[in-house]
């Protein structure tokens, strides 16, 4: 139909460049009365039946079995693959190995560019060398054990401490390494109360239930790859340059990817080893990593070690703010954990230091994490800030109230919306915050400390570039097509219900297809700015099949409503679907311009925990929890809250369990399973409790809506510390805060 | 060998090393349990075999030739869902999905064993479980969801409980 359309010239594009304030919406017309409403979501019934196809359940003739082998060392020059006892075993087809084409580490979210490639030099403990393809599975997972990495070593950086005075100061990424204004020393030495602290944070990894997979199977030399991937069409040049092929001949297909927090941004070892197996066998090939390759070879948020200094008046007003961050990479990854990104506009202060640098190990690569920067960062700032209070002795919300900025304090410019203050307030009030006693240690109930603590949460928000087809069928039903991604976001259910309010039509009309390389590329999803970009690009294409309708009807588009599959103008209400004809299609367009220069956009919230600690064994329990957010238009209220109670669990594990350990001797990751890696269980997660503040983001985009999924871990972690704080006094300020940390300073028992 | 899944008998000629978990996603189409780690950590890949929750990525495909075996596919279909699948999608008890086929098998056969009267870690009285939210979460800890929808799942979990609570007085 898309053809075809194209062919008669009924194919339209609509496209707007966020260079002015978009005050209009169709959203808020409210004829449908699907938006923003509690929806369940569209493809649920398809995920809890086991129906939903995640990247290694499709099935495919003449498939073969993929197990990747992994470099047993830190750092050397392999010399021989040893593999005849490998291939001798019965079932095994091959055992494959493309030193210059394998792929040393995954790429980061978003380039465009092949991910350093070449593994006969191996930097890192994991490294994946090589693969074993069979005709079965467990064929093939034996004779990967069979097979032997022969190298010569060489001297490797394994330990943090160890370089961190030989630190380099990466070029910009995310936000510029380094920013400065005014003399932050002068200021501290001028302080009436300052805070000169290190925080410091592990790696992490993001550890998404759907261990990294892909099915390649080359057909008339162009790839077809089912993978588990949040960034199709970046993912897509990614493949094809690292594989030397034409950008168009290869197209990945991610329709459900079972969890990404960022490890699934850019491609991954998996996805070329399958591709170069399958073209080299003539035979579609499967990999799916084990979890202990995922811990391995895939990718880790950054440990890092980060000075805050604030400097304040008498009155807590703070005159000088520094947030001076080391993390670390592997040797030639510029990428560094933005921990300052959110310090730039989070308080007022007129002498500010923001800065990162890179420590180079020989550590698998470290990348993009659920919130890089505000979800480390924030744990130290925020811990910061309540150090301050105490200082100050004023409450830690007053404290905030005293340093909230007029204007964005780095760039001089307006925000487009911020309501940090309300959102404190708000939740203060469910909390109960007012009943608090300050001072800490005060609340022992037999062999239990109690406390509460509240922290800020701040996300930067951001617009990428993404396009949607919506095709109106004669039938009346839209389809909704584009290549972005739904990782537990929610975003088939929205999307769904952005073209149902736009159209008029019932949720049940809407079919909305995602994640097929194929369809127009997206902004895919990462960095939070999914709903808010391919959101966007739905909405443009349905408002140009709104002018379409209107032309149909002969009326003008403002005076045309449409609801529940009929349009009705001047007297009149004619059928959709009779208007749609043979078929409308429209593609809609959206980019970033002038207005993300022009404000400073980000979604805000404030975070408050109850914990108690265990005065003997130093075990602490997450009582309760409340998050208050804005974020622009919610545009689904139960998909959004989860989106936040997921963000929230991410922080009470950064707070409290989460910690990838680094073998000094090899920089192997010791822990890489999820028995010793430990992500919060159900047991761990109290009956979290969401709020949110009504709000529009005009300057944001024609939806209003602004990023969520990483809104909740900012700050969340810094608030339990803040609580430990309060119910024990004791700071520990090495995450995560494990009970050995907080037994020796403990009251007596 | 013959195996009985969710009703049906099937055929297959498998692998001694092939787990209950490949026999059904690899050899069978039953892509349903998913697998998270192959090492019973995740409890991803959760099933009811003979009506007993287990880790099915733990257990040999060879060892349950003569049992009753239930996946996901077998507790109801889009269109006919088990009621503990419909409360797990009214309240939002997922995000990504891939945790919730063994979300939902691990409660079926939780629900089951608390009507029995198992305690567990969190059970103020060994002889007679009652079912608070405590108890659930302790009970569901074996099934680890990084989306982290732990309250929704308690919630859709509690739900489906009070409501055969009602119904058995």
């Amino acid at each position: 139909m898309t053809l075809i359309n194209k062919v008669l010239g009924r194919e339209d594009t609509r496209s707007l460049t966020m260079n002015e304030a978009h005050p209009h919406s169709w959203l808020d017309a409210g004829t449908q009365g699907v938006i923003g409403k509690p929806l369940d979501r569209v493809e649920g019934p398809l995920k809890v039946s086991g129906q939903a196809t995640y990247a290694a359940e499709y099935p495919v003739e003449r498939l073969s079995y993929g197990v990747l082998v992994r470099a047993p060392f830190g750092s050397g020059k392999i010399t021989d693959v040893v593999a005849d006892a490998a291939r001798s075993l019965p079932g095994v087809i091959d055992v494959i190995t493309d030193y210059p084409s394998f792929i040393r580490n995954p790429q980061q979210g978003g380039e465009k560019k092949a991910p350093t490639q070449g593994v006969e030099k191996v930097d890192y403990h994991g490294e994946i060398v090589a693969i074993v393809v069979a005709e079965t599975f467990e064929a093939a997972r034996d004779a990967a054990a069979q097979v032997k990495v022969e190298y010569e070593p060489r001297e490797g950086s394994y330990v943090f401490a160890a370089h961190r005075d030989q630190a380099d100061r990466p070029p910009p990424d995310q936000i510029p390494p380094h920013m400065a204004k005014g003399d932050l020393d002068t200021a501290m030495a001028d302080a009436a109360f300052s805070i000169d602290e290190t925080y410091t944070t592990p790696s992490q990894n993001s550890a998404a239930m759907e261990p990294h997979a892909s099915i390649a199977e080359w057909k008339d030399g162009a790839l077809v790859l089912h993978g588990s991937y949040q960034m199709v069409a970046s993912d897509q040049m990614q493949l094809a340059a690292a594989l030397g092929v034409g950008k168009d001949k290869v197209r990945i297909i991610s329709r459900y990817v079972g969890g990404g927090f960022g490890s699934k941004l850019g491609i991954a070892p998996e996805s070329v080893a399958a591709a170069i197996a399958a073209k080299r066998l003539d035979r579609p090939v499967k990999v799916a990593m084990a979890r202990q390759q995922v811990f391995d070879a895939t990718v880790r948020r950054s440990n890092t070690e980060q000075r805050i200094r604030l400097a304040a008046d008498a009155h807590g007003k703070l005159t000088g703010l520094g947030h001076e961050t080391l993390a670390s990479n592997l040797p030639g990854e510029d990428y560094f954990e933005p921990a300052g990104i959110g310090t730039q506009f989070a308080y007022a202060a007129e002498n500010r230091l923001i800065d990162h640098k890179l420590v180079r190990l020989n550590w698998l690569l470290s990348g993009s994490m659920r919130a890089p920067g505000e979800a480390v960062g924030m744990l130290a700032l925020e811990a910061a800030m309540d150090e301050l209070a105490y200082k100050v002795g004023i409450d830690p919300i007053e404290l905030r109230r005293r340093n909230e900025p007029a204007i964005d304090p780095t760039n001089d410019v307006p925000f487009s919306t911020r309501q940090l203050i309300p959102c404190l307030d708000k939740g203060a009030d469910l909390f109960g915050w007012s009943d608090r006693k300050a001072e800490p240690a005060g609340d022992r109930r037999g062999e239990w400390l109690h406390g509460t603590g509240v922290a800020a949460a701040v996300r930067s928000n951001m617009l990428q570039k993404s396009s949607a087809t919506v095709e109106l069928t004669g039938e009346g039903r839209a389809i909704v097509s584009t290549d972005m991604t739904d990782i537990g976001t929610g975003t088939y259910t929205i999307l769904a219900q952005i073209a149902a309010e736009t159209l008029g039509l019932p949720l049940e009309s809407v079919t909305v297809q995602l994640g097929d390389g194929a369809a127009p590329p997206s902004a895919g999803s990462g960095g939070s700015w999914g709903a808010g970009s391919s959101g966007s690009s739905v909405y443009l294409a349905c408002e140009g099949l709104r002018e379409k309708l209107a032309k149909a009807m002969g009326v003008e588009v403002e005076a045309m409503t449409l609801k529940d599959g009929r349009a009705i103008a001047e007297n009149r209400a004619v059928d959709i679907a009779e208007l749609a004809g043979d078929g409308m299609t429209v593609t809609g367009t959206i980019a970033p311009g002038k207005q993300e220069k022009l404000h400073r956009q980000a979604s805000y919230g404030a975070h408050f925990a109850e914990v108690k600690v265990n005065v003997t064994t130093g075990e602490v329990r997450v009582e309760r929890m409340l998050g208050v957010f804005s974020a622009g238009r919610i545009l689904n209220e139960k998909t959004a809250r989860s989106q936040c109670l997921g963000g929230m669990t991410f922080g009470i594990g950064a707070a409290l369990t989460e910690e990838l350990v680094h073998d000094p001797r090899n920089g192997k990751v010791v822990n890489r399973d999820l028995a010793e890696y430990h992500v919060p269980v159900n047991a761990d997660i109290p009956q979290i409790e969401v709020a949110f503040l009504d709000e529009r983001d005009i300057h944001a985009n024609p939806i209003h809506a602004k990023g969520i999924g990483e809104l909740g871990i900012s700050g969340a972690g810094a608030a339990i510390a803040n609580a430990i704080y309060h119910a024990t006094g004791v700071r520990v300020r090495d995450y995560p805060i494990t009970c050995d940390k907080l037994l020796a300073e403990l009251p007596a028992v | 060998m013959h195996f009985t899944i969710n009703g049906q008998s099937h055929e297959a000629e498998v692998d001694v090393r092939t787990s209950l978990l490949d026999l059904c996603r690899e050899h069978l189409g039953l892509t349903g349990s998913k697998k998270g780690c192959d090492h019973g950590q995740c409890g991803a890949c959760t099933m009811l075999v003979d009506g007993r929750r287990i880790n099915s990525c733990l257990t040999l495909a060879v060892m349950h030739q003569d049992d009753e075996i239930v996946t996901i596919e077998g507790l109801g279909t889009p269109e006919n869902l088990h009621p503990l699948q419909s409360a797990f999608v009214r309240h939002d008890g997922y995000q990504c999905g891939y945790c919730t086929p063994g979300q939902i098998c691990s409660a079926v056969g939780m629900l089951d064993e608390v009507k029995k009267g198992w305690p567990s870690h969190a059970s103020a009285d060994l002889t007679g479980a009652s079912l608070d939210n405590a108890e659930i979460s302790e009970r569901m800890s074996g099934n680890i969801c990084r989306c982290a929808a732990y309250p929704n799942i308690v919630d859709a979990i509690r739900e489906v409980a009070d409501a055969s609570a009602k119904v058995d007085a």
